[in-house]
């Protein structure tokens, strides 16, 4: 029942078949205590799963929480809501084997190479010999043969980010995390790492069986990555997630490539806008935009206002300044942005540069009489408006066409303060009544459907 | 891909070199040996408080010997509850605030007033041994010493890079490793620092801790400090030993310096988290002969290999090791029982003392307060012009030295080893050099107490002048800053949190330099003039307890605050608005 009243869903790629998954994490959730009791919420309820095969990239701007999810996937932090599973048992619980590759290196300067490498078999009780043969070994993986009686000091900032990767690739982890391991690097180092880790992956010789790198490097992701995870900010929650099918090894000036880039950029640089597809998919899209359920704050205007707003812009020519439109009506500047901000949102004016600029749409409303008016209104609230969209579904769905009001306030408290809650509600019902998209009980405080009989069909949308 | 190793080849010297070493080092280890048993026998004999001082020279190597042990194995103690108080301090987020107040509070109350306490605490323990009196002693020393080095190891622990306390946790380090190569080298250098001044504080201390009135009893236990008290007490003052006490003193702290501090600076640069080269390394021949390979020195390391093996493989299969603990998971319920046990008897035995306290000052008289009140301002306006003037002559030299590319690293350790030899020892014949030039013990301890301290400040100094960037100091150069310019605009500001430091541990220094800058026994007389130093010294000396312990309160309570009020401002002034990003 719930289903029809939420937007479409972009159809899901075939189910991830649940015995493959390594990580999973559900519903998880990260809020932070601030000393003035506020919570700030840092990432917002989300799914993700690491599965074998691939790497799989989390890119998104700072502050986006990505270093927050890479702790909370790998048992680092506990999320403050939901759970992180381990092939299916939860983390905090599992005897799990991970590695993390730091992004300052994070060695320790008293150690020696070899000591630094060792200290992760240490803590796992693995007798000297056999621990020193690994390690050794392992710092020839990675090219610092000879190097084991150095001290980190010594070393260049490449050298040591090897050493970091001996030290994580030396416990033969499942699954590789990576925090932004090249950044702290000059450019060419850190190309020849990365390749150096492609080659690793691609040949197998690490038993790894999956990557979780968290970069802010556009290029970096579409180069390394099978997957890559956009997320957005305030609060982090993911805004599009996508397959990498490009062959390796991947040519950066090679088109395909190009226009990935190209498309993360707008993705990143558009924080309000819905993600589109990424291009070059070929299999159904898996753009799950899990921030489907964003409201708009609904600016508090009566539509009568709005007609009358647009009517005096109609009057100055269309365009105007809104500090002298305020003047002209003896309103506060305060007063009239509401009005303003809704006629916005229902695309009747734009506003460049201080001026307020009548649309198209807005002059057709303007001009009409008031039945026409209600029509527009109508279709304009039903296009632009999300909540009256899902109340109106709501109601058509039902047998009964009523749906009770407290539905739609537990979904604004996700969002919303309680007094604005009602706030939000009271503009919504005066909006819907006006537009004729639903009346209001206020009695039995229930949405219902207007009664058809005596009105002329307004609109061929709605079928019993 | 391969380049030649950049790293350290190590030279093996020849044979006979290497023998040398091993033959060295083998004597002081039996040397040491034989020393731990002449002092047990001596521990284990019958208790002698007031044993009869030798004014001889010959006398003087058996007194610095027991003086060294005490001094030695307070250090030691000091070291073991340091890092086991910070540990709990830094992990225990509920205890955390109590126990670093308990911390601020206990290191402003003077060595003096725990002495009845500890005295009689330790002799009523170990009744029938020496070692009863040796261990008050050596416990009255260990609280002149542990408590800056308690801090310490608590903001070491606090500092250490979020990712590498991550890295530990993702690898699943056991506590005991993570100690080992985490925790305990992080805070090395700091450790080291703090336990060079926590020495010289012991020194400083030293004639108080061997000799002391307590009871009906006049307690002198055979040490370099009894020599030195004894020397400038008889009447007529024997300046010819009292001349020798003192050099044997110095050279102890000169050989000290050399042979076990400046080794171990020079070690603990291994240690530095900051993985920039620093410009200026300390060397010391001693540390490099040591670190030449040798048999003998490779014995302990070996022992302590296999020994570990075997923790680290227990270790391994315990839950800590298998499973990763979240770092802020603060749901988790700690095991509270141990924790609440020491509190509640904590709290039991502070109300016990409360209330003796409170019996013990039932006796003083308003006229008693008011003379306590006009002392402790005394001393406090003796210690406010002690720092100024120290400032005032400190600053310019220190700033002078350290601008200097050559002079800094040769006199900065210079102005280190000043600053551990003990003023204290110069007291007596400061003071009668007072008397005879007829200056009163009120200025003549300003005095005292400046040359205790203003070395510190001097060193600090001399530190923040060679810190300042030579790039801001071509800016001045380039903008032909004026000299008014130069000083306020680049020059305070940059040695600013150096000076906050000195300026602190002088101030410290002052109010425990009182305690014997203002009242001392000479030549058979006493000299005393007003000041709440002299009246925890007049109070020990005339068995009363009751004036001991409100002096102290008082002293206590005018340190803690000016730590609160200027202070704690001025080092968060310092972390700001003066912190030069490298």
């Amino acid at each position: 029942m719930s289903e029809t009243v939420f937007p479409n869903q972009e159809q899901a790629s075939a189910p991830l078949q649940a015995a493959n998954v390594i990580i999973r994490a559900e519903k998880v959730e990260k809020f932070y205590q601030q000393p003035s009791q506020n919570r700030i919420q840092v990432i917002s309820a989300t799914d993700l799963a690491v599965v074998p095969g691939e790497i799989l990239a989390l890119l998104g701007p700072s502050g986006s929480g990505k270093s927050t999810m890479l702790r909370m996937l790998s048992g680092l932090s506990k999320p403050t809501a939901g759970q992180v599973y381990w092939h299916d048992k939860p983390i905090d619980q599992a005897e799990i084997n991970v590695s993390i590759v730091f992004q300052s290196f994070a060695l320790f300067p008293w150690l020696t190479v070899l000591e630094n490498v060792e200290a992760p078999l240490q803590a796992r009780g693995v007798p000297a010999d056999e621990r020193r043969a690994r390690s050794l070994k392992m710092l020839d993986t990675v090219g610092l043969d000879g190097f084991e009686a150095a001290y980190p000091k010594e070393l260049s900032g490449g050298m040591r980010q090897r050493v970091g990767f001996a030290r994580a690739l030396v416990v033969e982890p499942e699954v590789l995390f990576m925090d932004e391991p090249f950044s702290a690097l000059d450019v060419l180092t850190a190309e020849n790492l990365r390749s150096e880790l492609l080659e690793l992956w691609s040949k197998k010789t690490m038993p790894t069986k999956a990557v979780f790198l968290v970069t802010h490097n556009i290029e970096e992701a579409v180069l390394l990555a099978d997957r890559i995870i956009v997320l957005g900010r305030n609060p982090g929650h993911i805004r599009t997630d996508f397959r990498v099918q490009l062959a390796h090894p991947r040519d950066r000036k090679s088109d395909p490539f190009t226009q990935l880039v190209d498309y993360i950029y707008k993705v990143l640089t558009r924080p309000d806008d819905p993600a589109s597809e990424a291009p070059g998919q070929h299999t159904a899209p898996q753009v799950r935009d899990q921030r489907q359920m964003h409201y708009q704050m609904l600016p508090h205007a009566r539509p009568g206002g709005i007609a009358g707003l647009l009517e005096l812009l109609i009057d100055k020519g269309g365009r105007d300044d809104i500090y002298r439109l305020a003047d002209d009506l003896a309103f506060e500047v305060d007063d009239l942005l509401p009005i303003v901000d809704a006629a916005q949102l229902l695309g009747y004016l734009t506003v460049e540069e201080g001026d307020a600029v009548i649309t198209s749409a807005g002059e057709e409303f303007a001009n009409s009489e008031i039945l026409r008016q209600k029509e527009l209104f109508h279709d304009a609230a039903l296009q632009h408006v999300l909540l009256l969209r899902q109340i109106r579904r709501a109601l058509e769905s039902k047998s009964d066409h009523s749906v009770p009001e407290e539905f739609f306030l537990d979904m604004l408290d996700e969002q919303f303060s309680e007094e604005e809650c009602l706030h939000q509600m009271e503009t919504a019902v005066a909006w819907g009544r006006y537009a004729e998209l639903f009346d209001f009980d206020a009695g039995r405080r229930r949405f219902v459907l207007p009664d058809w009989n005596d009105e002329e069909p307004v609109h061929t949308e709605e079928v019993h | 891909m391969k380049t030649p190793p950049l790293g350290r080849t190590p030279v093996t010297p020849p044979r006979s070199r290497s023998f040398l070493i091993d033959a060295a080092v083998s004597l002081v280890l039996l040397a040491i040996f034989f020393a731990i048993i002449a002092t047990g026998r001596y521990w284990l004999g019958r208790p002698l408080p007031e044993t009869n001082i030798s004014h001889s020279i010959s006398a003087l190597p058996l007194y610095a010997f027991y003086s060294c042990v005490r001094i030695a194995v307070a250090y030691l103690l000091s070291l073991v509850f340091a890092i086991s108080y910070g540990y709990i301090a830094a992990y225990n987020k509920r205890l955390e605030p109590w126990m670093i107040a308990v911390l601020d509070i206990l290191q402003s109350i003077p060595v003096l007033s725990f002495l009845p306490g500890v005295m009689l605490a330790m002799m009523a323990l170990i009744p029938g041994h020496q070692m009863g009196i040796e261990l008050g002693s050596i416990l009255l020393i260990f609280t002149g010493q542990v408590w800056n080095m308690a801090f310490s190891f608590y903001s070491s622990l606090k500092a250490i890079p979020r990712e590498m306390i991550e890295a530990t946790r993702i690898n699943r380090f056991s506590p005991w490793q993570r100690f080992w190569q985490l925790e305990l080298p992080s805070s090395a250098i700091g450790l080291i620092w703090n336990s060079i001044m926590s020495v010289a504080g012991g020194w400083f201390a030293l004639i108080a801790c061997e000799t002391f009135p307590l009871g009906a009893r006049n307690f002198r236990l055979p040490g370099l400090g009894s020599y030195l008290q004894a020397a400038a007490f008889s009447d007529p003052i024997d300046g010819h030993a009292l001349g020798w006490g003192v050099a044997t003193l110095v050279l102890i702290i000169v050989a000290s310096d050399q042979l076990v501090w400046r080794p171990l600076i020079a070690w603990s640069d291994k240690f530095k988290i900051e993985q920039v080269e620093s410009s200026r390394t300390i060397t010391s021949p001693i540390l490099t002969l040591l670190q030449r390979p040798s048999r003998v020195l490779a014995l302990p390391g070996r022992a302590l290999d296999a020994v570990s093996e075997r923790i680290y493989q227990r270790l391994s299969h315990s839950e800590q090791c298998r499973v990763v603990h979240a770092m802020d998971d603060e749901t988790r319920r700690k095991n509270m029982l141990v924790p609440g046990l020491a509190g509640f008897f904590a709290a039991l035995f502070v109300f016990w003392g409360v209330l003796h306290a409170w019996q013990l000052v039932q006796s003083t008289t308003w006229h008693d307060l008011r003379t306590l009140l006009t002392a402790a301002g005394a001393t406090y306006l003796r210690v406010n012009a002690s720092l100024l003037i120290a400032a005032l002559w400190t600053i310019p030299v220190g700033v002078a030295i350290g601008s200097n590319q050559k002079l800094a690293p040769l006199l900065q350790p210079v102005t280190q080893l000043i600053a551990s030899i003990p003023a204290s020892a110069f007291f007596p014949p400061m003071m009668l050099v007072f008397a005879t030039i007829g200056m009163g013990l009120g200025w003549g301890s300003i005095l005292l107490m400046l040359m205790g301290t203003q070395w510190y400040i001097l060193f600090n100094v001399i530190a923040g002048a060679m810190s300042i960037p030579s790039d801001l100091k071509e800016a001045a150069m380039v903008y032909k800053f004026t000299r008014w310019q130069r000083w306020t605009r680049l020059i305070l500001p940059g040695i600013f949190p150096y000076l906050v430091t000195g300026m602190v541990t002088a101030s410290g220094g002052a109010w425990n330099a009182s305690i014997l800058a203002e009242y001392g026994l000479l030549g058979n007389r006493t000299f005393q003039t007003i000041g709440l130093g002299s009246q925890i010294t007049a109070a020990l000396a005339n068995n009363n307890f009751a004036a001991l312990l409100l002096a102290t309160v008082l002293m206590a309570a005018i340190v803690v605050t000016t730590n609160r009020l200027l202070w704690r401002r001025l080092y968060r002034l310092a972390e700001t608005r003066y912190k030069l990003e490298g």
